[in-house]
């Protein structure tokens, strides 16, 4: 019981300080999650296994307030992941690469993705599908092995990552959308690994209901959710709202990523969910990327948020 | 992009003058008024459809315009229409020929809904 409230302390803490927009590092260690402040988080790095990166909701081709250019900070958003004290294996881009899914905006993305020297792995957000084709132009680029509308898996050093595409065949009046033949994927994917395999999933928008009149949400996320309860460490990675929320269901550790062109307001703060205006001066306070480590053994994931003011 | 904005204003502008016309002094105003091709416009504002309900004549034609600063479009949940993505000031034009309830959302931001019913 101790432990439980324990957690429930440290959800607290997370809550709070993810609203304060600060750096924080979360660890997840069988379930169990923990928390370090990000000054001791860069004091000591020296995390084993490997490590990843997020970045999200770049909006290649977005130039107006309070961000003239997203191809700017997308760029810088590049050099910080360059700069990191240990080099991902890969990158993790949670969607809405671009505007409007023009072909210069996923072009003038995937090369300047490039320059990290490391592979990313994609899934897209709904600005990703405008298209003719609803999708074919992201796909043939970004994921041209992956199953129905662009989902797939792989393993990396002992986890299991999942991309979900919860952007097409949206329904009216509803929120994100997974649908039966994904669904039906996810458990043919998930079905003879051991519980004990960590489990790393990322869609664009949340899989948990942030806010439902804007349709943050994913309508059948919890026909998911239920394959997933029985892993001992499954971490979810989303985009879509362009800030950071956290919350932890059991084993199940959520968690949305800033985006690199332009903040959002809060969950219900604003008359809609249109680009939070800022002042030009505190508008990098407010796009960042995630860093991910991954200790091996130890079923720990540790994600790290960081601004690009920062 | 701008061409078609302008093209939805120049054709409201026509309706007005058409109206003007109908509504002279000396002429069965009310009467005249009721067959004037309407062009009734829908923004995009603030996510959602402004207004959300419209009532037209078979044969009109609706316009949305997109005031927001994030893409939208216009589908049909019957299929009867589905728009290309509309960019901030862009506009999508539909003629409405047969009677019925047309339920329509943002494909993009389904929680964005909205109808427009056609009479005879």
């Amino acid at each position: 019981m101790t432990e439980e409230k324990e957690g429930l302390e440290r959800r607290e803490l997370l809550r709070c300080m993810a609203w304060a927009g600060t750096g924080v590092l979360l660890t997840v260690n069988s379930g169990i999650p923990g928390s370090i402040g990000l000054e001791q988080a860069i004091a000591r790095p020296a995390l084993t296994g490997f490590s990843f990166a997020q970045i999200s909701d770049s909006h290649i081709g977005f130039n107006k307030p309070p961000n003239p250019d997203a191809r700017a900070t997308f760029a810088e958003a590049i050099a910080k992941i360059k700069a990191l004290p240990v080099k991902p294996d890969f990158l993790i881009h949670t969607g809405d690469v671009s505007q409007l899914s023009r072909d210069n905006e996923f072009d003038d993305a995937n090369e300047m993705l490039r320059e990290t020297g490391v592979p990313t792995f994609f899934v897209p957000g709904e600005h990703d599908v405008l298209d003719e084709g609803q999708g074919a132009a992201f796909l043939s680029r970004f994921s041209p092995k992956s199953n129905g509308k662009g989902w797939y898996s792989f393993d990396h050093k002992g986890v299991h990552f999942v991309g979900l595409v919860n952007v097409v065949d949206l329904k009216p009046g509803g929120m994100g959308s997974l649908g039966p033949k994904q669904l039906a994927w996810l458990r043919r994917d998930l079905h003879g690994l051991s519980s004990s395999t960590p489990i790393v999933v990322f869609a664009h928008m949340p899989l948990l209901t942030i806010y439902q009149p804007w349709g943050w949400g994913t309508d059948d996320s919890e026909q998911a959710l239920k394959m997933l309860r029985r892993f001992g460490s499954v971490t979810i990675l989303n985009g879509h709202i362009h800030q950071i929320t956290q919350k932890i269901e059991g084993h199940i550790a959520f968690h949305t990523a800033r985006s690199t062109a332009f903040p959002q307001p809060a969950p219900g703060a604003a008359p809609s969910p249109g680009p939070l205006q800022v002042p030009a001066d505190h508008l990098r306070e407010m796009l960042g990327i995630t860093s991910a480590s991954v200790t091996s053994g130890r079923s720990a994931l540790a994600l790290l948020d960081s601004t690009l003011s920062n | 992009m701008l061409t078609s904005v302008r093209n939805a204003l120049a054709a409201a502008m026509a309706a007005l003058a058409l109206a003007t016309t109908a509504a002279a002094p000396g002429q069965a105003a009310p009467a005249k008024l009721a067959i004037v091709p309407a062009k009734p416009v829908i923004h995009i504002e603030n996510f959602s459809f402004t207004p959300p309900k419209i009532t037209v004549k078979a044969g009109t034609t609706v316009t949305w315009i997109n005031g927001d600063d994030i893409p939208h479009n216009i589908v049909a949940r019957n299929g009867a229409f589905r728009s290309k993505v509309l960019d901030t000031n862009d506009s999508f034009s539909f003629q409405f020929t047969k009677s019925g309830t047309y339920l329509y959302f943002c494909g993009i931001h389904p929680h964005m809904v909205g109808q427009v019913i056609v009479t005879n």
